[in-house]
């Protein structure tokens, strides 16, 4: 069963390719529809385990982020000429303050514009959101070349922290109303966070005794100077390769030229200096996801509306990008549309997650209590 | 197996060594039982047998130990890891992965196994510790017990020669207890794994030793095996108090074969009086009727209707993740009955205000050190002083009287368990509570400590203090406790006087009463006055 499912890379890079599709996109409509789209794939394949709720987590972020760029636009944001909908009482600024103005004016093309860029800040927040409803954060580290093991252990050992930290905060406060102690304001909160910190540090001692017990940074043989330094030249090139890549990709009317073809050396130089490096570490997978077609076509349905996207940006720019000047209805394209739904092809290639029999309430007596 | 060479051993110099020339050897294929008092260096030694001491502790070291071969000053704890398993007092300290099928397969990634033998060892290690069934769960939602289990099979799945176990089983109920245990044997018998336990409750493990090893204060240690060693031992289990007492050479080291050996001692009980219990006095400390509490869909607790009365001492028994815990904390005011109630003088103890509450009930949570703030003892029992409008002086008065001296600029944390559960209640009891209710006090203490527990206890009883304690010591509440309840599921199974319901179950019995049932003798002390003083 778990074998037919996507490779958790596989999920993260079909959302990296939709969120990259929300910040070449100005057109509401086809926003929107992503949005959907994104929603809807998340919603459908979100994991039945703890960290799976985290969609609706994320849509309620993505609302705040609209919401909070419309009121700045409001209050602080430039005066764009155009159909007053209404005015807030503007403050006079001394003139070493010129450029900012507080209220005044509020027009449609301004709230339009605020809200195309809020809608594709939440886009991308709403991607990685489903990423990480549908394939743990944890299950991608899981996947990190070796290289990245000791980075990968840290970041997960600090994942698993947070709820830690949260269960030994109730035991403290119960401790403190067990011994009639305040369990709010200043002097609760230093009692409560002292006795957690000297917990966490304790922990972590423990911790990391339990690793290294159980063979935590073993290595083969020491790689020769040549090597480790061929490793480093090619990982720096191929950084360098992708960030110059993208920088073309991504900025419009750069003087980068073929940044797509810039950004595969890069990635191949850079894969090559990883893996390479990784050689070093002894260290072997359990029940490792293999990476095949279904995971390989998830991808594909993330990256190939990009594509889509891209040639229409060329051919008809009114398809892809919207500016309220004049005030008209954005244009409804078809192509466009159909580009962003490429994305649910995701869908008929991973099968429904199984629900876990609820094993979770057993157990949450002891938790809670202690 | 294992060869240390003139070994010693100090945290820091000066102070007193931990190991001092230790000689000794352990064979392939033993089970060995670390005994000694509390604080003498059981988890140091522990330590010292895959390189974690000194690796991680720093201290002053000298001398060789050698495991399967390999010498341990010139292999890091990482590089024993194939051949010394090693599983620490806190299984869930111990957890980096995040569900219980990643966290077997831990340890095999790092040794770099290729995955298909990685597979087959998880499945062997899931069977070995009936894991079966929460494979897929994650580690923050199990019970103590299963993790406690998950723990030992991380380790096992790397398939070690040596297993060593720092209180493997002091976090569990007597069944599953015995489960670990008989589990941890039959590896010992069929694949020929090295076993090395350090555990506090010797009843539970002494039947399965081989060899004993004792630790001294002083750094010495011996080794011998288990009859001829308990002997002498500083802390021994009630059936070597048994045997000492009828005495008994060599000493009878299970249950089935003191039962062979007690036949004529038993023909003399059996027309003894046994003990009379202790009468309940009048009144009513604490009442819960209807009592039902949810945690979600989980019910923890089911229709609890009990009658506490003061003076006297109540034990709470039953499996892990019974509801023991719950109870507890629905008396002490801190959860919220959501149906029924409970009733501490006539009020529901979570309506009440916390520093009102208190003075009538006092809970000593399972991590007494919880309880504690100050950075030093002296300072601690000031404070509680002053909280409770005491003369100065009287809290540490009463850590004196259960520890005996202790130094008062000492860090609540430096203290030893059962030194810092003695402060918790003491400061607990500075309040004089009505109610006192004890939340797995004997963890970690050995007996020494248990009977100055008890006796501390005793003395709060006979000054009308209702008490209730939630164990798994079956030993400590047969010497103990005057009514037991048993929980299941939430609800009361049984209760009574407590020799009824102890020497009825036998999950819960306590040796004495094993050896000679069906005659309802609980310690050794009721037998040795039964039979007058002498054999």
């Amino acid at each position: 069963m778990i074998d037919d499912r996507p490779h958790a890379v596989a999920w993260w890079l079909w959302a990296l390719g939709l969120a990259v599709v929300a910040v070449k996109l100005s057109n509401p409509v086809p926003m929107v529809a992503l949005g959907a789209v994104i929603f809807c794939v998340g919603y459908l394949r979100q994991s039945p385990a703890a960290w799976g709720r985290s969609l609706m987590l994320f849509v309620k972020i993505g609302a705040v982020v609209i919401l909070v760029r419309l009121i700045f636009q409001m209050l602080f944001g430039e005066r764009i000429p155009g159909h007053t909908l209404f005015a807030i009482p503007s403050v006079a600024l001394p003139s070493w303050a010129a450029g900012v103005s507080i209220g005044g004016p509020v027009t449609a093309e301004s709230l339009i514009t605020a809200g195309i860029v809020g809608l594709k800040l939440a886009l991308i927040l709403l991607a990685f959101g489903a990423a990480n409803a549908i394939a743990s954060p944890r299950e991608l580290l899981r996947s990190l070349p070796g290289v990245f093991n000791e980075i990968a252990v840290a970041i997960s050992v600090g994942l698993c922290f947070l709820p830690e930290l949260i269960n030994a905060v109730q035991r403290v406060r119960s401790a403190r109303k067990l011994r009639g102690r305040p369990t709010k304001g200043i002097a609760g909160f230093r009692g409560i966070v002292v006795p957690v910190l000297e917990e966490a540090l304790e922990h972590s001692m423990e911790l990391a005794l339990s690793m290294g017990a159980r063979g935590f940074g073993r290595t083969s043989s020491t790689p020769s100077r040549r090597r480790s330094a061929l490793c480093g030249v090619s990982a720096i090139l191929g950084v360098a390769g992708l960030i110059l890549g993208t920088y073309g990709l991504l900025s419009a009317g750069s003087s980068i030229p073929n940044p797509g073809v810039l950004c595969g050396v890069g990635a191949v130089f850079l894969s090559l200096g990883v893996v390479a490096s990784g050689r070093r570490s002894v260290r072997t997978r359990y029940r490792p996801i293999p990476f095949g077609w279904r995971s390989m076509v998830c991808v594909v349905s993330g990256w190939l509306g990009l594509v889509g996207i891209s040639i229409l940006q060329s051919s008809s720019p009114d398809a892809t990008s919207y500016a309220p000047y004049p005030l008209v209805w954005p244009t409804v394209s078809v192509a466009a549309l159909a580009c962003v739904a490429v994305g649910l092809v995701a869908l008929a290639v991973s099968p429904r997650p199984a629900l876990r029999p609820s094993g979770r309430s057993k157990h949450m007596a002891e938790a809670t209590s202690r | 197996m294992i060869r240390f060479t003139s070994t010693s051993f100090r945290y820091e110099a000066e102070k007193p060594w931990v190991l001092d020339g230790v000689d000794l050897v352990i064979e392939e294929g033993e089970f060995v039982v670390v005994v000694g008092p509390t604080g003498v260096g059981k988890s140091t030694f522990l330590k010292t047998l895959n390189g974690l001491v000194p690796t991680f502790s720093g201290g002053e070291y000298a001398g060789e130990v050698v495991v399967g071969g390999r010498s341990l000053s010139s292999n890091r704890p990482a590089d024993m890891a194939d051949l010394v398993g090693y599983v620490g007092q806190n299984p869930s300290a111990s957890f980096v992965t995040e569900r219980v099928e990643d966290e077997l397969a831990y340890a095999m990634e790092n040794l770099g196994l290729d995955p298909v033998t990685m597979r087959r060892r998880v499945e062997d290690a899931l069977d070995v510790m009936s894991l079966h069934e929460i494979r897929e769960s994650p580690l923050g939602e199990l019970s103590g017990g299963q993790r406690q289990r998950v723990a030992i099979a991380a380790v096992l799945a790397a398939a070690p020669k040596i297993l060593v176990l720092d209180e493997p089983t002091s976090a569990l109920d007597p069944g599953a207890a015995e489960e670990v245990l008989s589990a941890l044997t039959r590896l010992v018998h069929d694949v020929g794994l090295t076993v090395i336990v350090a555990e506090h409750r010797l009843e539970r493990v002494l039947p399965f030793a081989d060899q004993v090893i004792v630790l001294e204060h002083n750094g010495v240690i011996h080794v011998g095996p288990p009859a001829s060693m308990m002997a002498h031992s500083p802390i021994a289990p009630p059936l070597v108090e048994l045997g000492n007492l009828l005495g008994w050479a060599p000493l009878a080291m299970s249950v089935r074969e003191a039962r062979r050996r007690v036949g004529d001692v038993k023909a003399r009980l059996e027309d003894r009086e046994l003990p009379t219990v202790r009468p309940i006095p009048e009144g009513s400390a604490l009442t819960t009727s209807n009592l039902t509490l949810n945690y979600g869909e989980q019910r923890a607790l089911k229709r609890v209707t009990l009658d506490f009365a003061p003076g006297t001492l109540y034990a709470l028994l039953g499996r892990n993740g019974s509801g023991k815990t719950t109870l507890l904390n629905v008396m002490a005011g801190l959860l919220r009955p959501s149906h029924g109630t409970a009733l501490l003088h006539g009020q529901p103890p979570f309506r009440m205000a916390p520093s009102d509450r208190i003075d009538l009930v006092g809970l000593v949570p399972q991590d007494p050190g919880d309880l504690l703030y100050a950075q030093e003892v002296g300072e601690e029992c000031r404070t509680a002083d002053r909280e409770h409008h005491l003369e100065e002086g009287s809290t540490l008065e009463m850590v004196q009287k259960i520890l005996g001296k202790i130094e008062l600029t000492r860090h609540p944390n430096d203290l030893s368990e059962g030194q810092r559960l003695s402060l918790a209640l003491a400061v607990v009891m500075a309040a004089k509570p009505k109610v006192l209710l004890l939340d797995e006090p004997t963890r970690g203490l050995d007996y020494c400590a248990k009977l100055s527990l008890i006796e501390q206890l005793h003395l709060l009883r006979s000054e009308g203090v209702c008490v209730v304690v939630a164990t798994h010591d079956v030993e400590f509440v047969a010497q103990s406790a005057d009514q037991a309840i048993v929980l299941s599921q939430g609800e009361v199974i049984a209760q009574g006087s407590a020799r009824e319901v102890i020497c009825h179950t036998p999950v819960f019995a306590p040796q004495v009463a094993k050896v000679f049932s069906p005659l309802d003798w609980l310690t050794v002390k009721e037998v040795m006055t039964a039979l007058g003083g002498k054999r």
